[in-house]
C-alpha cells in the first residue's frame, strides 16, 4: 500500500528517504516503525546534512576525556581526578512559538544531557539572538525567552553565569536560544547511556509521558512557516521541579551506588525512541519495550504517541537486574515515579509491543543510520562584490564621541545587566567572576582550580566571510577564556544555519565548520560537543550563519583570575596590534552597522599571531604583572577601553596617542587578535609582549572622570549611563 | 553549636548553607523534610530553593512537610531558627512568622547584591552587628516583597521585631536600595521572643572574600556568640 504524502510530510521523510527505508527493511514499515524512522532520520536527531562535515572537527586534546559523539556531551580532565562535561544545544524553533516554555525546555534539555553522564551541573549560559529589539514582536519573544530561561534556571538551583546576545533582522521570526551547561564531578563518577547488559531491565523515572512534544525533532528539521503555530503542540512544557528531584537522584546515584546501573540516558529530541535505541546502540545490544508499562497522563495514547512524545523531564535508567530493587527504591527516596518498561536484549532490533502485540520490531541499524547528503555547496554570488567592497571609500567617522556614545547605548553593546539580574547567577558558592565580564569565572570547591566559560559568535563576519567567521568565532570564545587568565582546554559548538538544502546555505556551513575547525586546532581547543541546527528560515529569509562557540579554560589557581575591572592608576596596554588600523577592519563592525545599516567587506583572521597573543598574555599573567584584562570585539578599541574604564568607574587620558589616518578603523575597527590589559608596570608588560612577537602600545593611566583616546573626549558619567540604561530603555517599550 | 539544615524537595541552598557555616566553625547536618527530630542545641537553616517548585504558592507546601512540627516545637522552646528566602517564605506560610512575601515590585525575578542594615540589636542573630552599616548579603528571588497589614507592621515596629532594612554599605535606609518594594524596606523580621529569624537576602552567599565579600558570616557569628553566652 502505498503510504500518502500527509504521513510521510508529518515525519519530515522524503519519498526517497521512504524508498530506502522499504530498501532496508525489505518490506512496508508499520506506522510506529515509520514514525520512529523518521524521528531517527530527521535533521536534529540524525544530522543527515552536517554529519558528513563532522571529521573537520579536532577532536582530541591533552584535556579530552570522551570525545565527541561518544557520549551525550563530551568531557575534559581537569586535573586530580575532576572531570567538566559539557555541551550546547539549540532550541530555536520551539522559542519562536512558545518562548518562555522553548527557552525553559531547551535548558531542562541541556541540564538532563550533562547528569545523565552523572556530572553535577554547575553552570548555565544563553547564547541568543533575536531581531531588532526596535520592533515589538522582536521585544516579546526576547522577554519571553529570558523569562523562560530564568524560570528554568533560578528553580532548579543552577547558576546561569554567562552567554551573549546579539541583535541582527536577519533572525526576527527565527530567534536562536542556545543553551549550554557545564558539569563537575569526579572522573570515577562518569556515567555512560549504555544499555549493556542482556537481560538488563529498562527503567523510566520522572515525568509521566503525555501527547506534548511529538513530532518535536521532525519540527526543529523544517523551515518555520507561516503555519508554523499550529505546530504549538510541538513544543514541551517544562516542570523544573521535577527535574531538580531527578537531577538530585542522578547524581546520587553516580556518585554512590554507581555499581547499581550500566548506564544511564536523557529522554530528549524523540524522546523514548531516540534515547532507548541510542543507548542499545552505544552497547551493540537491542531493547525491547512495552508500551503499556509507560505511566501516561493523557488517556488513549497510541504506541506511536507513546515512542515519539517529548514529554520532558523523564530519563532511562539500565540498573543491574540484581540492583533492580535497589535503584527503585533510590527514586521512591526522592519522590520519583520509577518504572520497568522493558529489557535489554541481545537481537540488535529495537522491538516495541502493546501488551502482547508487537507494533515494532526494526533492526537497532536502520534506525541509526540516516542517509546522508554531503553539502553542496554554491558560493553566493554577490559574496565577492560585497567582500571586495573598498571601505575607505565611505566617509570617515567626523563625531567619534558621539559615535562611541552611541555604540555604547545600542541594543547589541549596551549593558546585558537587564537580562543577567533576572538570572541566578550566585547560587553552589562557585561564582568568582560573575556576568558582565568576558567570561565567567568558576572556582572548583575541593581544589585550588577553576574553570573560565564564555559562548562567542558573531553572524555578521560569519555571513561576510563563512570560513573566517567560524575561525573567528572560536577565537573570540578562546580570546574571553584567557582575558581571566584561563587556558582554553575545549570548546562544544551549536551550528544554526538555514536550509542546507539551498546551495549557499551549504556552503556557509561546510566554510564555517571548515574554518571554526582551523581555529579550533591552532588555538587548542578541540571540538568536544555540539548540535546542529539547520532550517533556521523564517519568511523573510535565512538567519545570519551563526556557529555558537562554547569555550571552556582551566585556571590552575582561581585566586589568580582577572576581571575587566582596572585599579586607577593602572596603565592600560593594548596588545596584538598597532592602534592605528584602516578601514578595511570595519567589515562586519558594530560600527559599521550603526553608520551603513549594511554589511560589507572582509573579515581576516591570522590564526597563528592569534595563538601567539593569546600565549602572551598568558605568559604576562603568568607574571603577576596584570589586573585586568580584556578582549576587544564588537565595537573595538573604544569600546573596549570604555568598558574597562566604566567598570573601574574612571577615566583614561589617551588624548596623545597616534591613530593614523583612517579614525574610525581605529576606534572603532574589529581586526581580531587584540586585547587591552591593566598593569602597573607598562613598561615591562610592553617589553615583554614585543619580545614574543606581540605589538604593545601603552595608551594612558587609569583615573579622572573623562574617557579621551584621540579625538573622543566624553565625560564618564555620560559613557556609564548611555551604557547601563541603553538595553533598559530599548526594552522598556511595550 | 551545630546546625541543622533542612531539605525540602526543591531546596538549594542547603549546600550554601552548609558551606558558609563551615566557614565560621559550625558543623551541620542535612535534615531531609520527612525526619522529625531536631536536637535542642541546634541552630535550624530553613534554606532558599523553590519548595515543591513553588507552583501553588511559595512555602504554602512545605509547611505541612513532617519536620515543620519539629521546627515549631524547636521554636517554642526558644532555639534559633533562621529562614532565609525560601525558609522565610516557608516560616510565613507556617505562622511562626507573621506578613507575607509578594511578587517584587520589578514584577522580575532579581539577582544582584543588596545591603541590609541591621535594626533589632538584641535578637542572637543581630546583638553581634553594628547597627551604623550595611552588610552585604545578595538577593536572589522573584516574591521576596515582605507585606503585612497595617497593624501588623506597626507592631513590628513597636515591637522591635524588625531584623533588617535594606540600605546601603554606610547603613542608610534608603528607597533606591530596596530591590523587592517591601514594606519600610522589610529585608528579615524576628518572632516575639527573638529566636526565630526570617531574612529575604541569602548571607550564605557573602561568606568567602573569593567570591566577592564575607558579610555575611557576621549572622552566624553573632547567633553562635549569643548561644555561647546563654550557656
Amino acid at each position: 500500500m502505498p503510504v500518502d504524502d500527509h504521513v510521510l510530510q508529518q515525519v519530515a521523510m522524503s519519498r526517497d528517504e521512504y524508498a530506502r527505508l522499504l530498501d532496508l527493511l525489505d518490506r512496508e514499515p508499520t506506522d510506529v516503525e515509520l514514525g520512529m524512522a523518521g524521528a531517527l532520520w530527521s535533521e536534529h536527531c540524525g544530522y543527515k546534512h552536517s554529519r558528513p562535515l563532522f571529521h573537520h572537527f579536532p577532536s582530541t586534546g591533552p584535556y579530552v576525556l570522551t570525545k565527541a559523539g561518544e557520549e551525550n556531551a563530551g568531557a575534559i580532565d581537569l586535573g586530580d581526578g575532576w572531570v567538566a562535561v559539557f555541551k550546547m544545544e539549540s532550541h530555536n524553533h520551539p522559542s519562536a512559538l512558545e518562548p518562555y516554555e522553548g527557552a525553559a525546555t531547551g535548558v531542562g534539555g541541556i541540564l538532563r544531557d550533562i547528569f545523565a553522564m552523572g556530572m553535577r551541573p554547575v553552570a548555565l549560559l544563553d547564547s541568543l539572538r533575536f531581531g531588532p529589539l526596535t520592533e515589538r514582536a522582536n521585544r516579546r519573544l526576547f522577554r519571553g525567552v529570558v523569562a523562560g530561561i530564568g524560570g528554568y534556571g533560578n528553580c532548579i538551583g543552577v547558576p546561569t553565569v554567562g552567554g551573549e546576545v546579539q541583535m541582527h533582522p536577519a533572525y526576527s521570526g527565527n530567534p536562536l536560544v542556545n543553551a549550554m551547561c557545564v558539569g563537575i564531578g569526579r572522573r570515577e563518577h562518569l556515567l555512560s547511556a549504555s544499555a549493556a547488559g542482556v537481560g538488563n531491565p529498562l527503567v523510566l523515572v520522572g515525568a509521566d509521558t503525555g501527547r506534548d512534544g511529538i513530532h518535536g525533532a521532525t519540527f526543529a528539521s523544517v523551515e518555520l512557516a507561516a503555519d508554523s503555530s499550529e505546530r504549538r503542540p510541538a513544543v514541551q512544557v517544562g516542570n523544573p521541579f521535577m527535574e531538580k528531584l531527578l537531577m538530585e537522584a542522578c547524581c546520587e546515584l553516580a556518585e554512590q551506588h554507581k555499581d547499581w546501573i550500566e548506564g544511564l540516558q536523557d529522554l530528549g529530541a524523540a524522546g523514548l525512541t531516540s534515547s532507548a535505541v541510542e543507548a542499545a546502540n552505544r552497547a551493540g545490544t537491542g531493547i525491547e519495550i512495552d508500551v503499556a508499562r509507560v505511566p501516561r497522563r493523557a488517556q488513549g495514547m497510541t504506541p506511536y504517541e507513546v515512542m515519539l512524545s517529548e514529554s520532558q523531564e523523564r530519563m532511562l535508567v539500565i540498573p543491574k537486574r540484581e540492583h533492580l530493587d535497589d535503584v527503585l527504591a533510590h527514586f521512591r527516596r526522592w519522590e520519583l515515579h520509577a518504572d520497568v518498561i522493558g529489557v535489554v536484549t541481545n537481537d540488535r532490533m529495537a522491538t516495541i509491543k502493546d501488551g502482547d502485540q508487537v507494533v515494532a520490531r526494526i533492526p537497532i541499524g536502520i534506525l541509526v543510520d540516516p542517509p546522508q547528503y554531503p553539502p553542496i555547496g554554491v558560493r553566493p554570488a554577490d559574496l565577492d562584490r560585497i567582500q571586495n567592497e573598498d571601505l575607505a571609500a565611505q566617509p570617515d567617522v567626523t563625531d567619534a564621541s558621539g559615535a562611541l556614545l552611541r555604540l555604547l547605548g545600542s541594543e547589541n553593546l549596551a549593558s546585558r545587566r537587564w537580562i543577567y539580574r533576572q538570572y541566578d547567577h550566585q547560587v553552589q558558592n562557585n561564582t568568582v567572576v560573575r556576568p558582565g565580564g568576558d567570561a565567567a569565572v568558576l572556582r572548583l570547591k575541593q581544589s585550588r582550580r577553576g574553570i573560565a566559560v564564555s559562548t562567542d559568535c558573531n553572524g555578521r563576519m560569519v555571513v561576510l566571510d563563512p570560513r573566517a567567521g567560524g575561525a573567528i568565532a572560536v577565537a573570540e570564545a578562546a580570546r574571553n577564556v584567557v582575558a581571566t587568565g584561563a587556558r582554553p582546554a575545549a570548546l562544544t559548538d551549536c551550528l544554526n544555519f538555514g536550509n542546507p538544502e539551498k546551495p549557499e546555505i551549504a556552503y556557509q556551513l561546510e566554510e564555517a565548520i571548515i574554518g571554526l575547525s582551523e581555529a579550533a586546532r591552532v588555538l587548542n581547543a578541540p571540538v568536544i560537543s555540539g548540535n546542529a541546527s539547520l532550517y533556521n528560515e523564517a519568511p523573510g529569509g535565512s538567519v545570519l550563519p551563526t556557529p555558537s562557540i562554547g569555550m571552556v579554560g582551566i585556571l590552575q589557581d582561581v585566586t589568580t583570575r582577572l576581571t575587566i575591572r582596572p585599579n586607577v592608576g593602572d596603565s592600560i596596554v593594548l596588545l596584538g596590534a598597532d592602534v592605528p588600523q584602516g578601514a578595511a577592519t570595519l567589515a562586519g563592525s558594530e560600527y559599521q552597522w550603526l553608520a551603513l545599516a549594511r554589511l560589507a567587506g572582509r573579515p581576516r583572521i591570522d590564526l597563528a599571531h592569534e595563538a601567539r597573543v593569546q600565549d602572551a598574555v598568558l605568559t604576562l599573567h603568568g607574571t603577576g604583572r596584570l589586573t585586568a584584562a580584556h578582549d576587544l570585539a564588537d565595537g573595538g578599541l573604544a569600546v573596549a577601553l570604555a568598558e574597562m574604564c566604566i567598570a573601574a568607574g574612571a577615566g583614561i587620558d589617551a588624548a596623545g596617542i597616534e591613530v593614523g589616518d583612517r579614525l574610525d578603523g581605529a576606534l572603532f575597527g574589529e581586526a581580531q587578535s587584540r586585547f587591552l590589559v591593566a598593569t602597573a608596570e607598562p613598561g615591562a608588560v610592553a617589553a615583554l609582549a614585543e619580545a614574543a612577537g606581540v605589538p604593545a602600545t601603552v595608551l594612558g593611566v587609569v583615573g579622572g572622570d573623562r574617557l579621551r583616546l584621540g579625538p573622543i573626549d566624553v565625560a564618564m558619567a555620560d559613557a556609564t549611563h548611555a551604557w547601563e540604561t541603553g538595553l533598559d530603555e530599548i526594552i522598556a517599550q511595550i | 553549636m551545630r546546625a541543622a539544615v533542612l531539605v525540602f524537595p526543591g531546596t538549594w541552598s542547603d549546600g550554601d548553607c552548609v558551606w558558609a557555616l563551615q566557614q565560621v566553625g559550625i558543623e551541620s547536618r542535612r535534615v531531609w523534610h520527612r525526619e522529625t527530630e531536631i536536637a535542642p542545641d541546634e541552630l535550624v537553616v530553613l534554606p532558599g530553593g523553590f519548595s515543591y517548585g513553588d507552583y501553588l504558592r511559595c512555602g504554602a507546601i512545605a509547611r505541612f512537610s513532617p519536620i515543620m512540627e519539629a521546627v515549631r516545637r524547636h521554636a517554642e522552646a526558644g532555639g534559633l531558627v533562621i529562614g532565609i528566602c525560601n525558609g522565610f517564605q516557608i516560616l510565613c506560610e507556617a505562622s511562626l512568622l507573621p506578613g507575607v512575601l509578594m511578587r517584587n515590585e520589578s514584577l522580575q525575578f532579581r539577582c544582584q547584591d543588596a545591603y541590609i542594615v541591621p535594626v533589632n540589636q538584641t535578637s542572637p542573630f543581630t546583638s553581634g552587628l553594628d547597627a551604623d552599616r550595611g552588610y552585604m548579603t545578595p538577593v536572589s528571588h522573584g516574591e521576596g516583597r515582605y507585606t503585612a497589614d497595617e497593624a501588623t507592621v506597626r507592631m513590628l515596629e513597636d515591637s522591635d521585631r524588625i531584623a533588617f532594612r535594606y540600605g546601603t554599605l554606610d547603613g542608610r535606609v534608603t528607597p533606591e536600595a530596596n530591590p523587592n518594594g517591601s514594606v519600610h524596606g522589610i529585608a528579615g523580621i524576628l518572632n516575639e521572643r527573638g529566636n526565630v529569624l526570617g531574612l529575604m537576602p541569602h548571607p550564605e552567599r557573602s561568606c568567602e572574600a573569593l567570591l566577592g565579600n564575607e558579610d555575611g558570616n557576621a549572622i552566624w557569628r553573632s547567633a553562635l556568640a549569643a548561644v555561647g553566652a546563654r550557656v
